[in-house]
């Protein structure tokens, strides 16, 4: 291993410095020379049509440059979707133009009608005061299933209705499964929500686009976790800008957790505005702005149905969602109640016959898209919710009715009901560790413990299967996404040994700066420090699709082995020529190459130098030069799986609940750096236990936002968190990449929820309590009221 | 437009400023100090925290008028002399205690004021003292360890490997 970190080391995070001396640059923090500010004036009305809109008094004040409507758009295209649906009657989705200002209707609370440009911020915002907008409100629709009934009002008077799509999967089975729920021996029905949450990454969104006339080149800097794709949406189907006029850099981003995948109107409008003006356009969201004009996640409403024969062994599950998609379709919204959620509605378990329904429909609210974990979070919720019921009712150990039903070792690979091959995994053994972790043995003695001081002590279990690292790019393409799901990776050596990476995976907190070089590194026998990653920047970047669905070790971390296989191969003839030896006998080890067999040996820069001075070099045979580029799309899906268990103390006086230890036992593969992994589960497991007990998106009956600012929206604090207990020691590799890595930054999310609020459930039904049910977040006052109903 | 001077990280500076302009405006803005962050508009975040006369501010919620004359220190000036990282930014990174690094600037000054009053808090001390700090990346479980450890108390090591 290189002495400063290969492969399974945990070391230090080399952006940390930069970091914690507030040398960050972030996208806020630039400032280009003779920039203007952009204001957006955005409705305060959930639903209407725009009668007038009044800016003469606004564009006679001080410092304003320009004020911009819809008109000053009519030669764009609306913000694309990135993915087509295909209903279960074999027809496309409907799919709503979703323009960059609003075109005569407003759809949401924070929906864009019109944008200041001025010299500074406070003259931009004074003058957007002034604008005097006349709105005809119409009724807001806000339930989802009054949405889609007949006469309903519609969000977009184009559209048949407000149903995107009715989607059955798989649709084949539907009959059978009808059958066998209906057969069943038993069947457990639960219904239940899973709640709107806003991803809020602590840097909220800015963009801030520079028009360079002489050259006719655009260069936008953006918060995004996937600059090449906002290139190719925002270039191609909104402003006709072809990829070579157009620069996209996202440099240091502070989290994204999805909500900053998409391409957002605020970048297109930057862009085009910086033309018009003439001069640098900056926006710059506050965190009141972030809550309407960030996509927010989730928001589920389900049925599920569980069936099991006389030995508990599961014959079918049928899932009834309905999914919000918000005003507009966000840019993979389509996919995340469909292909990302139904996929993995096996779970863990042997169920042979599985049919999951989704009716997504549009509602007058914020649109919604992917939020970590994006549709895992909602299968894996129902799911292990339903488990826990069914084993309560039917007065099981609910690890045993999961051990019972989970696909054993020797099963893999797994090809499930839900057209998804699991290619390995262990579940008996993350069980039973987390199990150890936990003590479960003593539980009984906690719970008399917490009994004696007026609590109850509750333990909750779930056991989640995550798919990550969407792929390959053909199939992904028969499901209805636009775009491939590779990733590609440039390794440039350089003449005297250094390297560089240009990843098209990007980094916000994840800290590739770092894992990723400890691969080359481990790779070439070399020091991690002489390999630099370099990412978020499209003019130096190969075309990649970015950061998400916890894939960048697994399909970046894959291209770059990929790339850096190719330069190994490569400097071993190098090397071959310089030793005068056969290729096949070359082996590199520790930086150094060697000739099989003799104690003929060069070092790895004499060999990168030969390659640039090639002065003794096989200029016949091959180029000169190192540097190799690698795009790969991987073979399937990686499935992490892992056990997640929370211990919670209820107070029946108040119902408050606290978390008193949460443990996760995750399979990811192989490690690159067990503390970033670590880190990354710690993160999830927040997030989750914020969605499991304190966040909640909430929107009055006339579709205004209530819980749109940080006093509203409760954020996890550090007082509202356990320390975590978090082990990764049971590794089955994934057998198609070359790392044999799976990918953990979302499994923190999408294993927690179900956990928290069946050790809340095990604490009221320990009690005596008839509860066998509450919906996220478990505030004090739903488990009070569950209680006491 | 009203003149302020005041000392930030130990240099007099001065500048025009608006009477509603806030200090963490008149920092990044003009004084160009980016290292302190805004991550909400309702002072609750704490991404802009940092020191007023040794005490510990959100510097949003702080006319930038009213620091005239006041000693102010920000992230850029908690490093030592040297450059080197000071102990509470060195425990941040050998504990991991941070992911994108935006709350960061934040934590760091809150977890300095904390030792400055608390040279050895609980673990529970240091929760309740981040109570206006949200960070969304580490679950804090990272940033607690790293402030133990920078008040010389024992932590686990970072991560089994």
């Amino acid at each position: 291993m290189p002495k400063d970190g290969g492969i399974g080391a945990s070391t230090k995070r080399r952006e940390d410095v930069r970091f914690l001396t507030g040398k960050g640059r972030y996208t806020d923090d630039i400032n280009l020379q003779n920039q203007t500010y952009a204001w957006f004036v955005r409705s305060d009305i959930a639903h209407g049509t725009i009668q007038n809109i009044d800016t003469s008094d606004a564009e006679s004040m001080d410092g304003v440059v320009k004020i911009f409507t819809s008109k000053d758009f009519e030669a764009a295209g609306g913000i694309p979707c990135g993915w087509q649906v295909t209903d279960r009657f074999g027809q496309p989705m409907q799919e709503p133009k979703h323009p960059i200002l609003a075109e005569g209707k407003v759809r949401h609370v924070g929906d864009p009608i019109a944008v200041v440009v001025a010299e500074t911020l406070e003259q931009a915002r004074d003058a957007a005061e002034a604008i005097d907008i006349d709105i005809d409100e119409l009724e807001p629709v806000l339930d989802m299933k009054a949405a889609i009934q007949d006469g309903a009002t519609k969000v977009h008077d184009d559209l048949t209705s407000n149903l995107c799509y009715d989607w059955g999967f798989v649709e084949e089975n539907r009959e059978a499964v009808d059958e066998a729920i209906k057969n069943a021996h038993h069947v457990t029905t639960l219904e239940l929500v899973n709640n709107r949450l806003c991803a809020n990454p602590m840097e909220p969104r800015v963009a801030v686009a520079d028009y360079s006339q002489a050259n006719d080149e655009y260069t936008l800097y953006t918060t995004s976790q996937n600059p090449h794709v906002i290139r190719l949406l925002m270039g191609a189907f909104v402003l006709s800008i072809p990829e070579h006029k157009l620069r996209v850099v996202a440099p240091d981003v502070g989290g994204g957790f999805g909500s900053k995948i998409y391409h957002y109107a605020e970048e297109a409008f930057v862009t085009h505005a910086s033309k018009i003006v003439g001069r640098p356009v900056k926006w710059t969201s506050t965190r009141s702005e972030a809550f309407i004009s960030d996509a927010h996640g989730r928001d589920h409403v389900t049925k599920i149905e569980l069936a099991m024969d006389e030995n508990h062994k599961f014959t079918a599950v049928r899932t009834d969602t309905y999914a919000n998609m918000g005003a507009y379709l966000s840019t993979f919204a389509p996919s995340i109640p469909t292909w990302l959620h139904g996929t993995l509605m096996a779970g863990n378990y042997t169920t042979p016959l599985v049919y999951v329904n989704v009716k997504a429909v549009f509602t007058n609210t914020v649109p919604v898209d992917a939020y970590r974990g994006a549709g895992r979070p909602e299968a894996t919720f129902q799911l292990e919710r339903v488990v826990d019921k069914a084993a309560r009712e039917i007065g099981m150990d609910p690890a045993e009715l999961r051990r019972l039903n989970f696909i054993k070792p020797d099963q893999f690979p797994y090809d499930t009901p839900v057209a998804v091959t699991y290619d390995t995994g262990n579940y008996h053994a993350t069980l039973d560790k987390g199990l150890e972790m936990v003590d479960y043995a003593n539980f009984d003695a906690r719970v008399a413990e917490s009994k004696a001081r007026g609590k109850l002590r509750g333990l909750g279990l779930a056991h989640f299967i995550e798919a990550c690292g969407i792929a390959p790019s053909n199939l992904v393409g028969q499901l209805g996404a636009r775009a491939g799901l590779y990733e590609s990776a440039t390794v440039r050596v350089n003449a005297t040994g250094s390297i560089s990476v240009m990843t098209g995976s990007h980094s916000h907190g994840q800290g590739h700066e770092t894992s990723f070089a400890q691969v080359v590194a481990e790779m070439i026998g070399i020091d991690a420090s002489q390999v630099d990653i370099v990412h978020g920047d499209t003019s130096k970047t190969p075309m990649g699709m970015g950061t998400y669905g916890s894939r960048s070790i697994a399909v970046g971390g894959s291209a770059m082995v990929r790339a850096t296989e190719k330069i190994i191969n490569k400097a071993k003839k190098i090397a071959a020529h310089l030793m005068e030896a056969s290729e096949g006998d070359i082996e590199l080890k520790d930086g150094q190459f060697t000739v099989a067999g003799t104690d003929k040996s060069v070092a790895w820069g004499d060999v990168t130098l030969a390659a640039y001075v090639p002065h003794n070099y096989p200029l016949e045979e091959i180029e000169p030069g190192l540097e190799e580029t690698a795009f790969y799309d991987p073979s399937n899906f990686t499935y992490p799986s892992g056990a997640y268990i929370c211990e919670v103390e209820v107070d029946p006086d108040t119902g408050k609940v606290d978390v008193l230890g949460f443990i996760a036992a995750d399979d990811f593969g192989n490690v690159i750096n067990p503390m970033i992994v670590e880190g990354q589960v710690h993160g999830g497991v927040a997030q989750g236990i914020g969605q499991a007990m304190l966040e909640n998106t909430v929107f009055d009956e006339n579709g205004q936002l209530l819980s749109g600012s940080f006093m509203d929206y409760a954020m996890p604090r550090a007082s509202d968190m356990p320390m975590f207990d978090v082990d990764h020691s049971c590794q089955t590799p994934c057998t198609h990449n070359p790392l044999g890595v799976k990918g953990c930054g979302e499994a923190g999310a999408i294993g927690s929820p179900p956990a928290v609020v069946n050790a809340v459930i095990d604490a009221l039904q320990r009690g005596g309590y008839d509860v066998d049910h509450i919906d996220m977040p478990v505030s004090p006052s739903r488990v009070w009221e569950a209680m006491n109903k | 437009m009203s003149k302020i001077s005041m000392t930030v990280n130990g240099k007099s500076v001065s500048g025009e400023v608006e009477g509603r302009t806030l200090l963490v405006e008149f920092l990044r803005e003009d004084l160009k100090l980016t290292g302190t962050h805004v991550g909400c508009d309702t002072s609750q975040c704490g991404a802009c925290t940092v020191h007023v006369d040794g005490k510990q501010v959100k510097s949003c919620t702080m006319f930038a008028a009213e620091a005239d004359g006041a000693e102010v220190k920000t992230i850029e000036g908690e490093a030592n002399a040297d450059g080197s990282l000071s102990v509470v930014q060195q425990a941040f990174q050998d504990y991991h205690g941070l992911q994108c690094g935006f709350c960061t600037p934040g934590m760091v000054m809150a977890a300095t004021a904390l030792l400055g009053k608390n040279p050895k808090p609980t673990e529970l001390e240091i929760r309740e003292h981040l109570e206006g700090n949200i960070c969304r990346c580490t679950g804090y479980h990272n940033i607690v360890k790293a402030i133990m450890a920078a008040s010389g108390q024992d932590v686990p090591a970072v991560a089994a490997e």
